[in-house]
């Protein structure tokens, strides 16, 4: 027996010890794949990021800068509720249109049958919806401050950001639901029907008190309501509703969307591969 | 009714084709072990009314190649899912490693290639070969590994923009990144031109040269043929045939004879060196190992044959016969088109 053959089999037989795969390697690399793979496509990136910008820009900046909503600016109100838009825009199409893709092109099973931590795919997505969630409020942010004439206190920027790039946890749990009840085709078709008509009826679009009082009634119903009355409270012009109620809504929805994942991808064993 | 091959090197021809399912083979590998890449004992496993997998066995052993032969719906696939640990069975039982497929520690001694995986189209070979790489404890070098898979020179090339054949070698290199012990590819090349399927059996073989286990499932014979030590036939689940590529060849290729007779299915099965038979409309097509027995018989038999023709058959052809002679009366192999092996969804 050569050298190289003994150590080769001295090195088999010791299997006291096997080295183990460094875990904060594999979930950088998974946030990093995520994020770069979503960065790289256009026709994700733009619009998630544009257009909370954009309506932001027309309809707080330009038809409403120095108007009053319940006391506060509206250019100010609005960087609240189009912020929580945003975020939630990031969650559902990153998360949840991510998800069904991946499902039908195998992806996922290819993940699934490698020793990949199941963890590490859902960080990844998370922190990659958390990114796009930064991105967003930190341009309407800047938005609000130069056009719009937005004066908060430095800890109010900063709450405002925190809750909304948080904010984004329920609605990554809602978006795995959506990728899991839908295929890759009609995931968009579905979450754009869900996403747009709720935050209108959430009062993300126009203040909820400008809604007509069937709406205004509906609203509570609404996840999206909930994360909005949040970033309002930061810039004091929520409906008054204590906070706890509004977090304990959006912990119901992440229970109940996780719920609904489980059972939706329960079948993925039979559908896929 | 299931059939075996006989197991010696040199097979009999005489030999009876058919054997009782009563009587089944012994399994010297009855107990799980962990030097045994893959052992499934007995399993079962129905998705609704549709049995995928009837009590099927198979073992892997250290530096084996094995090939699993069958139509769409054989139970291939299912068969890779049980390994991998994406489907567990309904009867029976699947290890890797002795242990279980989903435990993370045996998941690091695999390599998996799915038939139908598509990766994000916006990152490179080599993120997708370094995230990879990345969930194995004692993983190639990613510059190697890229080189092993032929795509070295494509490193920095998004996925979208790989050719159907570059895409499955990026595949290919995913499965093998972690330095498995076992390999398991499922249809590795389905839908490649006859190049880029040579091309990708070189690698192959390449890999197996390192003392690995490989399983791999394929439709085609000549790619079981190029690849294995040995082959499993199946069909509807169930095991066929097994053997060398050696003696699945002389149990499937031969010669193919057509001609109008009077004879039974029954009394066209019984002749001398037929494997399997089937109807073309009145003509009927038998396989056979040796031509000359079976026409021999055949014309003694039946006076009135006619328009009697002895072709070679191809390896398709004649493997088409073995999988639906088993278990179809004639006329449900009347029905199917003969230059085909799929059999309905798979």
């Amino acid at each position: 027996m050569s050298p190289a053959t003994a150590t080769t089999a001295a090195h088999a037989t010791t299997p006291d010890r096997p080295p183990r795969p460094k875990t904060a390697r594999i979930y950088f690399l998974e946030a990093r794949c995520e994020l770069l793979k979503l960065v790289r496509l256009p026709a994700f990136a733009l619009p998630t990021i544009g257009f909370p910008l954009l309506f932001y820009i027309l309809f707080a900046v330009t038809f409403n800068k120095g108007k009053m909503i319940g006391g506060i600016g509206a250019t100010t109100t609005m960087l609240a509720t189009y912020g929580a838009f945003g975020v939630i825009g990031a969650a559902l199409f990153g998360f949840g249109v991510g998800v069904a893709v991946e499902r039908a092109q195998g992806w996922m099973l290819l993940k699934r049958a490698s020793p990949m931590p199941a963890g590490a795919y859902f960080f990844a997505k998370i922190f990659m919806s958390m990114v796009f969630a930064a991105v967003i409020v930190v341009l309407l942010s800047i938005a609000g401050a130069t056009l719009g004439g937005v004066r908060l206190a430095a800890g109010q920027w900063l709450a405002l950001g925190a809750v909304l790039v948080l904010g984004t946890l329920p609605f990554c749990a809602m978006g795995l639901a959506f990728g899991t009840l839908c295929g890759p085709n009609s995931a968009p078709a579905v979450v754009n029907l869900v996403y747009l008509p709720m935050a209108f009826a959430s009062g993300l679009w126009i203040p909820v008190q400008m809604l007509p009082g069937f709406l205004q009634r509906l609203a509570p119903w609404m996840p999206p309501y909930h994360l909005g009355q949040l970033a309002l409270k930061v810039v004091d012009a929520d409906a008054g509703r204590p906070a706890a109620l509004h977090v304990a809504a959006l912990a119901a929805v992440t229970v109940i969307s996780l719920a609904l994942a489980w059972w939706g991808g329960r079948g993925d064993e039979v559908t896929y591969g | 009714m299931e059939r075996r091959l006989p197991t010696s090197e040199t097979p009999n021809p005489a030999a009876p084709a058919v054997q009782a399912a009563a009587t089944p083979d012994p399994i010297p590998d009855r107990v799980p072990h962990p030097t045994q890449p893959a052992a499934i004992r007995g399993a079962v496993k129905r998705y609704g009314d549709v049995t995928a997998l009837d009590g099927l066995d198979l073992t892997i052993h250290p530096g084996e190649t094995v090939a699993l032969l069958g139509p769409n719906g054989a139970g291939k696939t299912t068969t890779v899912k049980l390994l991998l640990g994406i489907a567990q069975p309904d009867a029976g039982s699947a290890r890797l490693f002795g242990g279980d497929p989903r435990d993370r520690r045996n998941r690091w001694r695999l390599g998996t290639m799915l038939q139908l995986a598509n990766v994000p189209e916006t990152l490179s070979a080599r993120e997708h070969v370094e995230l990879f790489s990345s969930y194995y404890p004692a993983p190639r070098p990613v510059a190697e590994t890229l080189a092993v898979a032929g795509i070295a020179h494509l490193a920095g090339r998004p996925f979208g923009k790989l050719s159907g054949g570059e895409r499955r070698r990026l595949l290919f290199a995913l499965a093998l990144c972690g330095n498995p012990d076992l390999l398991v590819l499922d249809e590795p090349t389905a839908g490649l031109d006859v190049e880029a399927r040579r091309g990708l059996w070189a690698e192959v073989r390449r890999f197996v040269g390192r003392q690995r286990a490989v399983l791999l499932t394929t439709h085609y014979l000549d790619e079981a043929d190029a690849l294995a030590d040995r082959i499993v036939v199946l069909d509807r689940g169930r095991v066929l045939a097994e053997g060398t590529p050696r003696q699945i060849k002389a149990r499937a290729a031969g010669r193919r004879i057509r001609c109008l007779t009077t004879l039974t299915p029954g009394q066209v099965r019984a002749l001398p060196d037929v494997t399997a038979a089937r109807w073309d409309g009145p003509v009927v097509e038998a396989y056979a190992a040796r031509a000359e027995p079976a026409v021999r018989a055949l014309l003694a038999r039946d006076p009135n044959v006619s328009e009697l023709e002895v072709t070679a058959a191809s390896l398709e052809e004649a493997f088409l016969a073995l999988t639906s002679d088993a278990a179809h009366p004639p006329e449900a192999a009347e029905t199917a088109a003969p230059d085909t092996l799929h059999r309905g969804a798979a």
